[in-house]
């Protein structure tokens, strides 16, 4: 019996694209948002953080009960989308990728808020000085200082979206190839008591999630210590 | 003096609890999702009328296997399908000869929008909807009757590109009363209260579609000599049980 089904494939497949994807978004999104934390002194600074680090603590079925019904045609967001053409976003890809970035978002804001805040203000005002613009300096300035963060942001934002369980299993409708990742896949085997294909994506999941965690230490200690 | 009394009473309070506590147990029961009303109102009408109290816990049949498999505590389950059950008597996880059949499930087509299931099942015909959400076929029964039921009517190829699928019942159902499927097959039992569809539209999918959904009930090792399982395998079989488990459009 081959090891993995052409299913389990198809799983694979959507869960990397939709890590990749999601780390890329969340890059783009939360490096402003992390470079502000890091610098403002503004009373929104603490509210702020805290939503950002608000789905380390709640239960993913918590997100995804709330996603499925602010994204669904009778909530607020799902009026939107439907306003401009696009549907509702639940059972859809675009939708898993939503749910993903909100779910990761304080995995890669908050190593590149500690990495920013590590660079300090020194170095912009050494640049400013030098007539850097500020978007300039930002780009040749900060963000090669604050590298093990970016390093650090995109692996744990990988990771933990490949982990992604309870956010899918709510809004996911288990669509091959749409919205069917890897470990919904699993969880369909163990339920169908099929130990044999749960066990080769649940062991790929241990190896892999290891491989992951020891690349990013032996890498950069330094972004680790930027996690703590 | 007041030491000595208490000495006297302690005794009869222990003996006292130790009695009431044998008199009155409590029985932990997996129950299948598509049972949760039914089972919560049994339960209610089981206590008041034994005094033994039940911890029930919803979810998914094939679930509950895993987790009996691996120790659970349960004593007794609820599944939402007949094989289960077997196979747990088969492997000796279960008590020998204590399954029995407390429901047929029936299957309904269910939306929230009142109007939009006619009382005939035409719109799986007809079509207009983008979505349509059921049970996954491979893990829950009333799934696999769905997909039964529209090959019967020659309407599989055509729907099953329009399919989502709950990881079991509850799901399905929530996929639909959120409005995020237009509507799904879910057991009948989900929708009905008190012999009537509460909200929405429906068509109680006729049993000759598909096979019986059979539910069996059997204690587990777990519950081997718990008088309270007994009881409530016996409750589960008289005529107050029978009443509401039809009152929620199970047959029996």
């Amino acid at each position: 019996m081959p090891a993995f089904s052409a299913a389990d494939f198809d799983a694979i497949w959507l869960t990397l694209k939709l890590a990749t994807l999601t780390t890329a978004l969340l890059l783009l999104l939360a490096t402003p948002l992390a470079w502000w934390l890091a610098r403002t002194a503004s009373g929104w600074r603490a509210p702020v953080a805290a939503v950002v680090a608000l789905p380390l603590v709640l239960p993913p079925t918590v997100l995804g009960f709330y996603l499925l019904v602010t994204m669904g045609p009778h909530g607020p967001v799902g009026q939107a989308t439907q306003m401009l053409g696009l549907g509702t976003l639940p059972f859809t890809f675009a939708g898993l990728l939503v749910g993903s970035v909100i779910y990761s978002l304080p995995f890669a804001v908050q190593p590149l808020q500690h990495a920013f805040e590590a660079v300090g203000r020194r170095p912009m005002e050494v640049a400013a000085t030098l007539r850097a613009r500020p978007l300039d300096a930002f780009l040749s300035v900060a963000v090669p200082l604050a590298r093990p963060g970016f390093v650090t942001a995109a692996i744990l934002s990988f990771a933990h979206t490949v982990g992604e369980f309870g956010v899918v299993l709510m809004i996911g409708g288990n669509i091959p190839q749409q919205t069917r990742v890897v470990s919904t896949q699993i969880y369909g085997h163990v339920e169908a008591l099929e130990y044999t294909q749960a066990h080769w994506l649940a062991g790929g999941m241990v190896l892999f999630s290891f491989a992951v965690l020891l690349a990013l230490s032996l890498t950069s200690r330094r972004s680790l210590r930027v996690l703590g | 003096m007041r030491v000595a009394a208490l000495r006297r009473v302690l005794p009869c309070l222990a003996w006292l609890l130790v009695h009431a506590a044998a008199a009155a147990g409590q029985v932990s029961v997996a129950v299948a999702s598509n049972f949760t009303a039914p089972m919560q109102k049994i339960a209610a009408a089981f206590a008041a009328d034994t005094g033994h109290t039940v911890a029930p816990a919803f979810g998914a049949t094939g679930a509950f296997y895993a987790q009996i498999r691996n120790g659970a505590p349960f004593q007794m389950l609820l599944a939402a399908d007949d094989e289960t059950p077997a196979r747990l008597e088969q492997e000796g996880l279960a008590a020998a000869g204590t399954r029995f059949a407390y429901a047929t499930g029936r299957l309904a087509l269910w939306s929230a929008q009142p109007g939009l299931v006619d009382g005939k099942g035409e719109v799986l015909a007809r079509g207009g909807f983008e979505r349509i959400a059921l049970a996954n076929p491979k893990l829950a029964p009333y799934g696999a009757a769905a997909v039964e039921a529209m090959a019967r009517l020659q309407v599989l190829a055509r729907l099953q590109p329009r399919f989502v699928q709950g990881e079991n019942i509850a799901q399905a159902l929530q996929f639909v009363a959120t409005g995020n499927a237009p509507l799904g097959f879910v057991a009948l039992s989900q929708v009905m209260v008190d012999g009537r569809i509460a909200r929405g539209s429906a068509w109680v999918v006729p049993s000759s579609l598909h096979a019986p959904i059979r539910q069996d009930a059997v204690i587990l090792a777990a519950g081997k000599g718990s008088a309270a399982a007994s009881a409530l395998a016996a409750y589960l079989r008289g005529d107050k049980a029978r009443a509401i488990i039809r009152s929620f459009g199970y047959e029996l």
